[in-house]
Formats: structure tokens, sequence, C-alpha cells
């Protein structure tokens, strides 16, 4: 009962918050270091989505050269973002994952955003966490690096510059929640040649280097939504801006604070003193029942969740 | 040089210039054990980092836990060398030189391992060209670099009247390079009152020095673990902890060094039963501090029971069992029962029970670096199930053993460069009945 009413007015309010103009709020106001060439008749190359090379004429671009590693440094001005997940809504569909695999390059195995199956005590009913690299505003893997291959920025967001990273992974060891990955592998992925390396898109990866979830700035430059953001098919991840107090799952755009406030808004192990830029909305009145995140997954994937309480609790009882 | 000087060079002279089958044969021994290392190295640039066993949970594996062992025996010499020689112990003169080899020679080789570890060897000049002082790295860098120099420049203070000695010794047969460099190297030090009084305060001044870096070294290794949130390494007791456990290992190989040096150089007459037991007992009083340490800082972490640490605790005590007894049982217990009762007492007990430290130790390292890292706060999940458990590679292997060997061929050949006990000022002969003290 009290599910069901939790579950309606979340609805109601998302409805009733839409109406203030939507994603438009949230995409208009970027200041972006664009630049937009216009000569038309010139045709360029560029990476299609899946890696393939396309042949476009110039003028149809509106296109952002990526940030330089220097450029890369300095934050979006007046920004500072932040990323709202409801658990409610998260059934473990794994686009988030497989998108940002995608769009970031990463081999099977490597992930920047990776979805937990959490309970919170054995008696309560397990749920579906994704878990990005939460862009901490007193993060630790920045505070111990010994090069500064990893910074914050006056947006937010945690980046790594691969070509500074010396990969002694002390901020593998720093972050306590395990959101980096390092490339332990040759990296021989073809057409990357040619891509220009940002810390901004995370392309190409460096053998030896440490990286995670970057919150996608290439794409917040271009006001669009990072890539987790505008997959998920639930519409569970929000992203915005704390200094507009709005964040958007690319349908609905809400204010930050009242949804925090409303919905009992909480970060993952606040104790610790990172202070998050991810907050999560507690999984009460979950749009489906946990057990959907386990339905048509392969043996390599069930394996993942071996480790999971839920499934350590229902061995052993 | 006095007649007992004379002597002892005599004595000790055909140690330096022995090219006997033996010695080449161990030596060539090393050689191939240290070219297994580079060849692990080898591969390990060819493959990269895939080929070690470490991962994206478990990223620390053997080559840091080599790297804070071989920082531990570099401490028996600072702190032994230094301070017996600032309390001008009498019976010091015949193991010092062993003991302050043994620090330069594990300083030396402990940083290697971090080399190994870390995944861009190519951009290693960025911790200074780059370096930030907020982490916890780079203060290990210049601690580390400042130790090895002092203790380089105290092992060479105390190396200048042997090379003088060496110099003047018309006797001695070694090829003409190396009189050369003895005499190059003793920067012409004369046996003269003015002499021996710069000598001396130089080394009482580095003597000091080097302790007080040795502690700042160690220190800051640990806090390379537990300045960090992980479970098992966010301790406050880690610092001095770290301390303990390094003094009580280097003293360990010391003893054990000891014993082989008295064993192929025949110094029975030198090193006897009586420098054991001293340094036995100082092993067993450090035996007694490392379990006290370890005791609380499990104690604490079971009886509080916090499910963090509960996780890391039921690792240990499970999966972990042996290596837990090995570490923090037999490493603690076995040098108290053997060097704790006089009647157990004999050369070859005491070297056993600091045989047993030095085990216990590498594998106490383990048990810090490895276990944490497989517990996180996060316990893991979403990951390759091979992500979730460590285990070394034979790349791991073969670079240890190169390690190792280096670490023995590093220390043989200082040994066959200078005397592996003091000639100069030394009357060891004497030393038992306590009565002389200078030449």
């Amino acid at each position: 009962m009290a599910k069901k009413k939790d579950k309606t007015s979340r609805r109601e309010f998302f409805n009733s918050s839409i109406s203030l103009g939507a994603t438009a709020l949230f995409l208009s106001n970027f200041t972006s270091s664009c630049t937009d060439p216009k000569e038309p008749g010139e045709k360029v190359k560029v990476l299609g989505q899946n890696g393939e090379l396309l042949e476009v004429d110039k003028s149809e671009l509106h296109y952002c050269k990526p940030a330089t590693p220097e450029e890369s440094r300095q934050g979006i001005p007046n920004r500072k973002f932040v990323m709202v997940i409801d658990l409610s809504r998260c059934r473990n569909a794994r686009i988030c994952v497989e998108k940002c695999q995608e769009a970031h390059h990463l081999l099977p195995g490597q992930e920047f955003i990776r979805v937990y199956l959490m309970q919170r005590s054995e008696k309560s009913t397990p749920y579906w966490f994704p878990k990005p690299c939460f862009h901490c505003n007193n993060p630790l893997c920045a505070s111990v690096c010994p090069v500064g291959a990893t910074y914050k920025r006056s947006d937010g967001i945690v980046l790594v510059d691969n070509e500074r990273c010396i990969g002694c992974k002390f901020c593998m060891t720093g972050c306590p929640y395990n959101a980096r990955i390092f490339m332990w592998e040759k990296l021989e992925v073809e057409n990357e040649k040619d891509i220009e390396y940002s810390p901004e898109t995370s392309i190409p990866a460096r053998e030896g280097t440490v990286a995670k979830c970057d919150f996608c700035p290439d794409l917040l430059r271009n006001k669009k939504l990072p890539h987790c953001v505008a997959a998920c098919p639930m519409g569970a991840i929000y992203f915005g801006d704390i200094n507009e107090d709005s964040v958007t799952n690319g349908e609905e755009t809400v204010g930050f604070t009242e949804l925090i406030k409303n919905y009992d808004g909480y970060r993952h192990l606040e104790n610790l003193g990172t202070d998050p830029s991810v907050y999560y909305l507690p999984a009460t009145g979950r749009l489906f029942p946990f057990e959907r995140g386990l339905e048509d997954k392969d043996e390599e994937l069930m394996k993942r969740y071996e480790n999971s309480p839920y499934f350590k609790n229902k061995n052993n009882g | 040089m006095d007649n007992n000087e004379l002597n002892l060079l005599r004595e000790f002279s055909p140690q330096l210039s022995t090219k006997s089958r033996l010695v080449k044969g161990w030596l060539l021994f090393l050689l191939f054990a240290f070219m297994l290392g580079l060849f692990g190295l080898y591969m390990q640039i060819i493959h990269g980092h895939a080929i070690t066993g470490m991962r994206d949970y478990v990223v620390w594996g053997v080559y840091i836990v080599n790297f804070i062992f071989f920082m531990g025996l570099s401490y028996a010499g600072a702190l032994i060398s230094g301070t017996l020689h600032l309390m001008k112990t009498e019976w010091r003169k015949p193991i010092m030189r062993m003991a302050e080899i043994l620090t330069v020679v594990s300083l030396m080789i402990g940083p290697l391992f971090i080399i190994l570890c870390i995944g861009r060897l190519d951009r290693l000049y960025f911790l200074v060209l780059h370096g930030r002082i907020q982490s916890p790295i780079t203060w290990d860098v210049i601690a580390i670099s400042t130790d090895l120099i002092g203790c380089l420049l105290y092992l060479y203070l105390s190396f200048i009247p042997d090379f003088a000695r060496l110099r003047d010794f018309k006797e001695l047969d070694v090829k003409s390079w190396r009189k050369k460099m003895y005499s190059v190297l003793s920067l012409g030090y004369q046996d003269t009152p003015e002499y021996n009084k710069i000598l001396n305060r130089s080394k009482n001044v580095m003597a000091a020095i080097i302790i007080a870096i040795a502690i700042i070294v160690y220190s800051v290794l640990a806090w390379i673990f537990s300045v960090t949130l992980q479970p098992g390494w966010h301790s406050t007791i880690f610092g001095p902890y770290f301390v303990i456990a390094a003094v009580y290992s280097g003293t360990g190989l010391l003893i054990i060094i000891m014993w082989i040096y008295r064993k192929i150089y025949h110094l029975e007459a030198y090193i006897t039963k009586s420098h054991f037991v001293k340094i036995g007992v100082l092993l067993l009083i450090l035996a007694a501090f490392f379990g006290y340490f370890t005791f609380s800082e499990y104690l604490t972490k079971w009886y509080g029971s916090e499910s963090n640490d509960a996780v890391l605790i039921d690792k240990l005590f499970e999966e972990y069992f042996w290596m837990f007894i090995i570490s923090n049982y037999a490493g603690v217990i076995i040098p108290l029962v053997v060097i704790g009762f006089p009647k157990l007492r004999t050369i070859n007990s005491i070297t056993f029970a600091a045989f047993v430290s030095v085990v216990a130790l590498w594998y106490n390292r383990y048990l810090i670096v490895v276990p944490t890292l497989e517990s996180p706060y996060l316990p893991i999940q979403d990951s390759r199930a091979e992500y979730l458990y460590y285990a070394p590679t034979w790349v791991e292997l073969f670079t240890s053993i190169g390690g190792v060997a280096l670490f023995c061929l590093f220390f043989t050949l200082a040994s066959k460069f200078v005397p592996i006990i003091e000639v100069s000022g030394n009357a060891p002969k004497k030393l038992e009945t306590k009565t002389a003290s200078q030449s």
C-alpha cells in the first residue's frame, strides 16, 4: 500500500515538473568552447558511433574539437554537475554499461559504470545499484596522485589525464568505491590511431594507465547528456547542474533540491567524507521486482553477482 | 698500522683476492637468477602488466610486498649500527659492517620493485617533473632518496679508514686497478688523531641522521597505506607498527648474514656466541613488540567487528589461515621461545629463530597488502570472476627471484671489495675480555 502510494506520488512529482519546459532548460545555457567551421564543400572523415569511418560535408558538422589535456584541466565555466540515480527504476538492463563501453572504446570486462546487486540487510529486498565514478568534491584519488594526472575541476568533474599518468595505481587504492580501472593489456584498437587524445573523451586509452567514468564532458560541452543517462531505458539516471538546481533524464527535468528533499536522496557511504556528486533515491516503490534484473542474463553475468549479499545470504541460508 | 691491524689484514685480505671456483660458481648462479628476473621484466614490458596476477581490485601484489619487505630489511643497519655506534658499544665492531652493507644494498633493491609495479616506466621522471608534494608517494620518493644518500655516506665514512689500510698494505694480492681505487677512495686519509677526530665526528652526525631518516622513511611507507580509507589500512598505529616490523625483519636478516659469513670465512674468533645472544635478545624484544602491535591491530578490528573489518578478519582466518599462522603466530612465538629460554640459545637455534622472523615478516606484508585489496568497502561485484582473488604469476615469481639474487650479488661483491669485518681501529681478539677499545 505504502509502496504504491509512494510510486504514484513520485510519478506525479516528475510529471508536474516537466511543465517547466523540460530538457531545453538544462541544455540551453552551455557556454561551450566549440568552434563552428562553416566552409561548405569540404569533406571530412569522422568516426561513427560504432567506430566506422564516415565522410561528411564539413558544413554539416557542428563539432567540438575534443579538449586538449591542458584545456581539460579547466572546468566548464559556472557549472557544477550532479547526478541523481533513482534506484526504484533500475532493473539491471545494462544499456548504460554497454553504451558507456561502446562510447569509451572499452573491452568487455572494462566498465566505467557497474551495476551492483545491493541489499541493506538480510530482511530487506535487494535492489540494483548503478555505480559510476562519484566525482567526489573531496576526492582522495586526486589528493594522492603523485603527478597530478587526476584532478578535480571547477565544474565538479574528476578526470584522468592518461598522458600524465605513471600507472602507480595509488588512486585505485585511494578510491573507496573502486571506481577506477587499469589498462592491463596491450591495447591494439584499430582506427584509434587518428583520434586525438582528450581526457574529456577518455579515448584512446593507454596501456599501463588508469581510466574511469568521466561524466562525458565532451558531450556536456556539446550540450548533450552523458551516454549512460541518455541510454537508460527506464530514465533512472538524472543529470544536471547544481547551480541551475535542475536535473534531467532526457525526458523530464526536475528541480534538484526538491527531488533530493522530497525523496530522501542520499549519497553512498556518506560517512567517508568524500562528498560525492552522485546522489541516490532509495529503491522504495520499485517499478520492477528486482528479480527482473536477473532474467535473461548469461552465465558469465550471473557469476558476477555470486559475491553479492543477496546470493551470499541465499546460499548460506 | 699496528701489528694487530696488520695481522687482521693478513687474515682478511685473501677473502678480497680469492677467485675460488665456489665463489665463481656462486656469482654465476646469482647472475643467472638475476637474468631470470630481467627476462620476467622483459616479458612484462612486452606483454603489459596483464601477465602479472594484479587486476583492478588487487592492484598491488607481490611487488609492493617485496618493496616494503626490502625497505624493512634496510632498517637493520640504520638502527643497529647507528645506535651501537652512538652508544660506543664495544662488541659492535665485528658485525657493524655487515649491518651497514645490508642497509645500503636492501635500500637499493627495494625501490626496484616499485619500478616493476609502475604501469608506465617510461614516465618515471614525471615524479620529479610533475611531482606534487601533497601525495604520500612524493614524500616517499624524497624520503627514500635521502635515506639512500645518508646510508651511503655513512657506509663510506666507515670504509675510508679501511681503504687507507688496504692502500698501505703492501702484501695485498689484487689487480692494480683495485689498488688504485682503494687509494683514490681513501681520500688521503692517514691514521692520525686529527683525521680520526674529523671522521668520528662525521660518523656521529651521520649515525644520528640515518636513525631519524630511517624512522621517517618507514613511517611514510606506512602512511601510503594508512592515509587511504581501505578498511585494513586506515589505522593510526600503522606508522610505528611498520617501523617495529622493519627493525624486526632487518635484525633477523643480520643474524642470518652473521651466521653465513661466520661459516664461510671462519670468523668464529670474531663473531662469537655472545654476539648472537646479544643481537638475539634484541630480536626477542622486537618479536614481543611486533606481536603486541599485531595483536592490538587485529584485536580492535575483531572486537569492534564493524562489518567491513569483520569481512577482512574472516578472510584472514579462513582463506589466509596458514599464512596468518606463519606470520603472526610462528613469527612471534618461535623467536620468543627460542631466545627467551637461555637453555635453548645456541648459535644455530638463534639463527633459526631469525630465519622464521624474516619469513614471517614477508607473509605479514602480504597479509597487509593483498587481503585488504580483496575486500574493499563495496564488496566486489559485477566484475570478471578472476578479478576477485589475487595470485602471483610466474612473472612476479621470476622478477622476485631476480631481486633477491641482485641483493645477494651486491652483498657478495661488497664483501669482496672491503673486509667484511672492520680492520681499522679494531681489536676483535681482545673484545671478549672487554679491555681494549682503541688500537
